[in-house]
């Protein structure tokens, strides 16, 4: 937890204006995609891009899952942000994004049946998903409700993509399909595509954000830390 | 009120709680009856594909509610029992294989020596599925679990009206490494386990799924299937669940009954 709180003080500050500007809006929504990715930058929420990846399917919904708490309670929060008890705001915090994710995760069992059977005790970890506690500490406290709104977009897309990339290659290589429709056609279904076996379990998902964030950081060579 | 003065924390801390319990319990009634017909919706779905009934184009519910036939039986005995008979508290409808098998009324332990398929508690009384053709018996789908590599594999096997050849199997739900244990989902290799023979010629369970592939030329390749590459646990689990299940343990008696009964259904 300390390690999140101290990351997030380094987050840009945004002036607590209330009338917001295109570009401060346009800023808040894609600076996490690329440049501060909460995965690929800040390297938080790596449980759940591990485990969920195995499918592209299940990261779409997932991803979903994830940009529907992190926009509402980075809402919730800033809006009662200035009558939240220092002593208690943790709490604050962690009781609005639980409530958040079961109403997630009962509506998915509602919609989306067997999605939610591959997911299964994923949706609920979302609560201990750092990305969205550090965005409620670290941004939603501090900023007005439009602005947290478009901070929790914004880093909700940045986990998004990730997931979605890593989701995209695990299951084109690992299992040779696409949304579940076969596109490389697999040797023991008669055609030549000898799957990766590898890609289908967790640690692939290690190595497909590293080259993720090595294309990233080569674009953007500002992105490398120092020694 | 300062914000952190006592009353203020404490009133903070009941009115979120009050609010977003309101939410969650608002969310959780009006989605509970949707969820409810979804867990049974796969169930059929699931009991079908077993069958060799499903189609994705058909509505499954009156595919069902056409074909298909629940059956209670009392797994000890082999006995089936009528409707009337159903224990308080079980019925078709909202039958729970696992909440059966823990329940301390419904189920019961099982002896350590003969759990071959790991499953430690199973239910004293359980639903199979007669599926119908113009009254006559044509499959019965028998519900099967065991433990593989990682989980138990909930699943049904179902058998021809000789009952003897198995006509399919399918898994509703396991937790196995996709692509190597998760293949049990596969098509393909489902597609081996129609026509194999489950018992040999004296009534002894005879299938097995074995290390490797089947030698067609050999003479128990009848009673053999592939076993999955790369997943030898896996492999071993679904040969022990299917030897448990279908011998004198599982669902012997019962298929014993139903042959002196006659297979009319």
């Amino acid at each position: 937890m300390a390690e999140v709180i101290e990351r997030e003080e380094q987050a840009p500050e945004v002036p607590p204006s209330p009338s917001l500007t295109a570009k401060e809006a346009k800023s808040l929504l894609w600076t996490p995609v690329f440049d501060d990715n909460p995965i690929g930058r800040q390297v938080l929420g790596v449980c759940s891009a591990l485990a969920v990846t195995t499918k592209l399917e299940t990261s779409i919904v997932m991803s979903m899952a994830v940009i529907f708490v992190m926009a509402l309670s980075n809402i919730s929060v800033s809006l009662i942000r200035n009558h939240i008890p220092s002593s208690v705001r943790i709490i604050v915090q962690m009781t609005i994004i639980a409530a958040l994710v079961i109403i997630a995760d009962e509506a998915i069992q509602a919609f989306a049946y067997n999605i939610s059977k591959q997911l299964s005790i994923f949706v609920g970890l979302i609560i201990t998903n750092c990305i969205i506690m550090g965005r409620a500490e670290g941004f939603a406290m501090k900023n007005p409700p439009t602005h947290s709104l478009l901070d929790g977009l914004g880093n909700g897309f940045g986990y998004s993509t990730i997931l979605i990339v890593v989701g995209f290659f695990r299951e084109l290589l690992g299992s040779g399909k696409l949304l579940g429709v076969d596109v490389l056609p697999l040797v023991t279904e008669g055609g030549w595509y000898m799957p990766n076996g590898l890609m289908l379990l967790s640690p692939s998902a290690f190595f497909l954000i590293g080259f993720f964030i090595w294309v990233v950081r080569a674009w953007k060579p500002e992105q490398v830390e120092e020694d | 009120m300062q914000n952190d003065s006592i009353q203020k924390t404490i009133f903070v801390a009941v009115a979120l709680c009050l609010v977003c319990s309101l939410f969650v319990s608002l969310t959780a009634v009006s989605l509970h009856d949707i969820q409810k017909e979804n867990k049974r919706l796969d169930k059929v779905k699931n009991i079908l594909i077993a069958g060799g009934l499903y189609d994705p184009s058909v509505d499954v519910q009156s595919v069902y509610e056409k074909k298909v036939v629940p059956l209670l039986i009392e797994l000890d005995t082999g006995q089936i029992l009528n409707s009337e008979e159903y224990p308080d508290g079980i019925d078709a409808d909202t039958y729970d294989l696992k909440k059966m098998a823990a329940d301390p009324t419904f189920g019961r332990s099982v002896d350590p020596g003969k759990d071959i398929a790991n499953i430690r508690n199973r239910p004293k009384y359980i639903f199979v599925y007669k599926v119908m053709e113009n009254d006559k018996l044509q499959r019965i789908i028998l519900p099967i679990y065991g433990y593989g590599l990682w989980s138990t594999l909930y699943g049904f096997v179902s058998l021809g009206n000789d009952l003897q050849s198995i006509q399919g199997i399918t898994f509703y739900e396991h937790g196995e490494t996709p692509g190597l244990g998760g293949e049990v989902d596969n098509a393909r290799w489902k597609g081996l386990w129609p026509g194999k023979q489950a018992f040999d010629d004296v009534g002894n369970v005879a299938i097995s799924v074995i290390k490797g592939q089947v030698n067609p030329k050999s003479a128990k390749a009848k009673y053999q299937v592939d076993g999955l590459s790369g997943a030898t646990i896996t492999t071993r689990g679904l040969d022990s669940m299917l030897k448990y299940w279908l011998g004198n343990e599982g669902y012997g008696r019962f298929l014993n009954t139903l042959k002196q009964g006659g297979v009319r259904g």
